[in-house]
């Protein structure tokens, strides 16, 4: 593997929890790699690590040790400033429970990775840019009609569709979906990998942690996780 | 940017707010109202001292009074600093009303009435001779009698409103006034008779708004008064001189030269026979000269301010909680905001924002009802006067007129910035909290 092909790359990640009196290792020494442009799923049984460790490659977590590079950067070695804005440019999430804020309309959902990198003038001197981005987004993804409405008048499927835009903002270069039909029927789940599928074939480098196989099944490549460690 | 939304969207669509900005709203409320009312009587009290007093005071700690005076008040006016001065006797007498067998003690102030006026606010608290202060002592039913000038509660009743009854004359009454004369050694003057006892007719009322005044206090004729305590004999003597500095000339400046002027005289006179009296003499300013009575009121003032404090503790608990309840609701928000980029930083000024916000419109509303009541506080106790026979001040016993209603803007400035300032300690501990959540725990599923 070219290592300029490489975008996030993890070695001997480690990650334990305290639970009551016992600590219960949920990653033990697990390496991966990803490559610019792939759709990797990981699955795994329920408790086998799969949300930690996007978590964790997403610096929303830490690891006990090892060490999770980006584009070749240790993210251990990176201060707090700079993974706030890893967060906020390099990556995008999307949860199973979508996770929008009920307060905000659906387009000031999806704008929010643009507002929160800029200061109240930088954001009225982008605002038109970065609704007409947000608008595009919407529109692409079905939801051109919905811009005004609150998280709670969408559906599921909607609500995920949203939470994929808001992702896609800042055109992260890498999209960590964790479970993001886990939510939704057959349908919509459907719906969701095919717009996650769209995505990658425009290039769009994704990790998704998923319980299903059928779902698994449309990634390039797939990851199971047993015991904390990657099962070859 | 999201901060300011979101800030706003949180006060607009959580009611849990709308009590913190209640709270809030009646706390600024009940303190600029009392505050104001307050600081009115508190001011007024003041200012009427100051008025009765003048700037500075040269007064003896005894009753025998001081000589040689018109030596000092010579170089008093001739200083320039100075703007007017005004000698005084100042004494205690019993006063029997003619035709009846009875006496009530009182204090008597011997003035001449257009000096008082000028180095004092004398003129403007009489009632007939307002305009004209040079009849101040003279009877307008007889002007060959001598007059007095009564303490308004000396001299008029109180209707059942609380309100004086005046007259359109002063009615024909007259006071024997009768001083024990006391030579410059503090015994009493060999004469005739151990007691001086004159009659004045009853010319006009004084009504300075302080209630000792106006209920124990007559003004005599200034040589009236000294005679009568014995003052005027050999080297006259007085009790007190009032000083009006000049508009441009600081309090503390003023009586710091009086002070320099009165020692110097001292030395003049140190070989005079009754120079031992200039050593019980002060230079006090209006303030230190009337210190007893203000000091009760400022203190009052100060222990109403502590109370508001405590007032002030109370909405920075219950700001605590509003803002504790609200992050624990919020803190998929918090994790979502973190995922998408915002710092430590960002997420403390979202709630201090919020706090602000819950501060500035509390704050809004409380000053506003609290103006628009203290517009109609007069009305309101009128009211409830008239209703109930309820009055938040007795005015028998508290000589007030308007209870008072005038903000202070500085006053305000305090209340709203307190008051804000109460709402960010309130939500500091919650948004610290906030601050120290771990993303992935508030995202987690059995966190919903």
């Amino acid at each position: 593997m070219n290592n300029n092909d490489v975008i996030l790359k993890s070695e001997g990640i480690s990650k334990s929890y305290r639970m009551g009196a016992t600590r219960v290792e949920v990653l033990k020494g697990l390496d991966l790699a990803v490559k610019r442009g792939e759709f990797v799923a990981i699955i795994g049984a329920s408790g086998s690590g799969k949300s930690t460790l996007l978590h964790i490659l997403g610096a929303l977590d830490s690891p006990d040790s090892g060490v999770i590079s980006f584009e070749g950067k240790d993210l251990a070695r990176q201060s707090s400033r700079a993974l706030n804005r890893f967060r906020n440019k390099m990556v995008g999430f999307v949860f199973q429970f979508y996770h929008l804020l009920d307060e905000l309309s659906v387009l000031e959902n999806v704008s929010l990775p643009a507002m929160a990198s800029r200061s109240v003038l930088g954001w009225f001197g982008a605002r038109r840019s970065v609704n007409a981005r947000a608008e595009e987004l919407l529109t692409r993804f079905g939801l051109g009609e919905r811009i005004k409405h609150k998280p709670y008048q969408l559906s599921g499927g909607e609500r995920q569709r949203v939470a994929i835009a808001r992702a896609l903002m800042n055109e992260p270069r890498l999209l960590l979906a964790d479970e993001p039909t886990g939510n939704l029927d057959s349908e919509a789940g459907n719906g969701i990998i095919d717009v996650l599928d769209e995505l990658n074939k425009a290039g769009q480098t994704i990790v998704m942690v998923t319980h299903d196989d059928r779902i698994a099944q449309r990634a390039g490549r797939i990851i199971t996780l047993a015991d904390g460690r990657i099962k070859t | 940017m999201y901060k300011l939304i979101l800030a706003t969207r949180y006060l607009l669509k959580r009611r849990m707010t709308y009590f913190a900005v209640l709270a809030v709203a009646l706390c600024v409320f009940i303190v600029v109202v009392v505050m104001t009312v307050m600081t009115g009587l508190v001011g007024d009290f003041k200012e009427k001292n100051h008025r009765f007093a003048g700037d500075c005071v040269v007064a003896s700690e005894s009753l025998v009074g001081f000589a040689y005076y018109e030596d000092f008040v010579k170089k008093l006016e001739g200083s320039e600093f100075v703007d007017s001065v005004s000698e005084v006797i100042k004494s205690y007498a019993l006063l029997s009303p003619r035709g009846r067998d009875v006496s009530r003690g009182v204090e008597i102030m011997g003035v001449d009435p257009v000096k008082h006026s000028r180095a004092t606010g004398f003129g403007d608290t009489l009632y007939y001779r307002k305009n004209d202060v040079s009849k101040a002592f003279v009877p307008s039913y007889d002007v060959n009698l001598p007059g007095c000038v009564l303490g308004i509660d000396l001299a008029l009743q109180r209707d059942s409103n609380s309100r004086y009854a005046y007259d359109s004359s002063p009615g024909h009454v007259g006071f024997a006034v009768s001083c024990f004369p006391l030579t410059a050694r503090g015994a009493l003057v060999l004469g005739t008779a151990p007691v001086n006892t004159k009659t004045f007719y009853y010319s006009d009322h004084s009504q300075s708004g302080l209630a000792r005044v106006d209920d124990s206090l007559i003004y005599l004729p200034f040589d009236e008064a000294q005679a009568l305590c014995g003052m005027d004999g050999g080297a006259k003597r007085i009790n007190a001189i009032h000083i009006k500095f000049k508009s441009d000339v600081k309090l503390g400046v003023g009586c710091d030269e009086v002070r320099r002027l009165w020692e110097l005289f001292k030395g003049e006179k140190a070989d005079e026979s009754q120079a031992y009296l200039l050593d019980a003499v002060t230079v006090q300013s209006w303030l230190v000269h009337r210190r007893s009575l203000i000091a009760a009121m400022e203190k009052e003032e100060t222990m109403m301010g502590a109370m508001f404090g405590f007032v002030g503790i109370v909405v920075v608990f219950i700001v605590l909680v509003v803002f504790y309840m609200l992050i624990s609701h919020k803190s998929k928000d918090i994790g979502v905001l973190r995922s998408v980029g915002a710092s430590s930083i960002d997420i403390i000024e979202l709630f201090a924002g919020f706090a602000a916000m819950v501060g500035l419109i509390g704050s809004c509303f409380g000053v506003l009802g609290g103006w628009q009541f203290l517009l109609r506080i007069n009305k309101i106790e009128g009211w409830l006067f008239e209703r109930f026979g309820y009055q938040v001040w007795d005015r028998t016993m508290f000589a007030i007129g308007d209870i008072p209603s005038k903000i202070s803007p500085k006053v305000l400035a305090v209340i709203v910035v307190s008051a804000v300032a109460a709402c960010l300690i309130g939500a500091l501990v919650p948004s610290w909290q906030a601050v120290r959540l771990k993303p992935v725990e508030t995202l987690q599923v059995n966190q919903l």
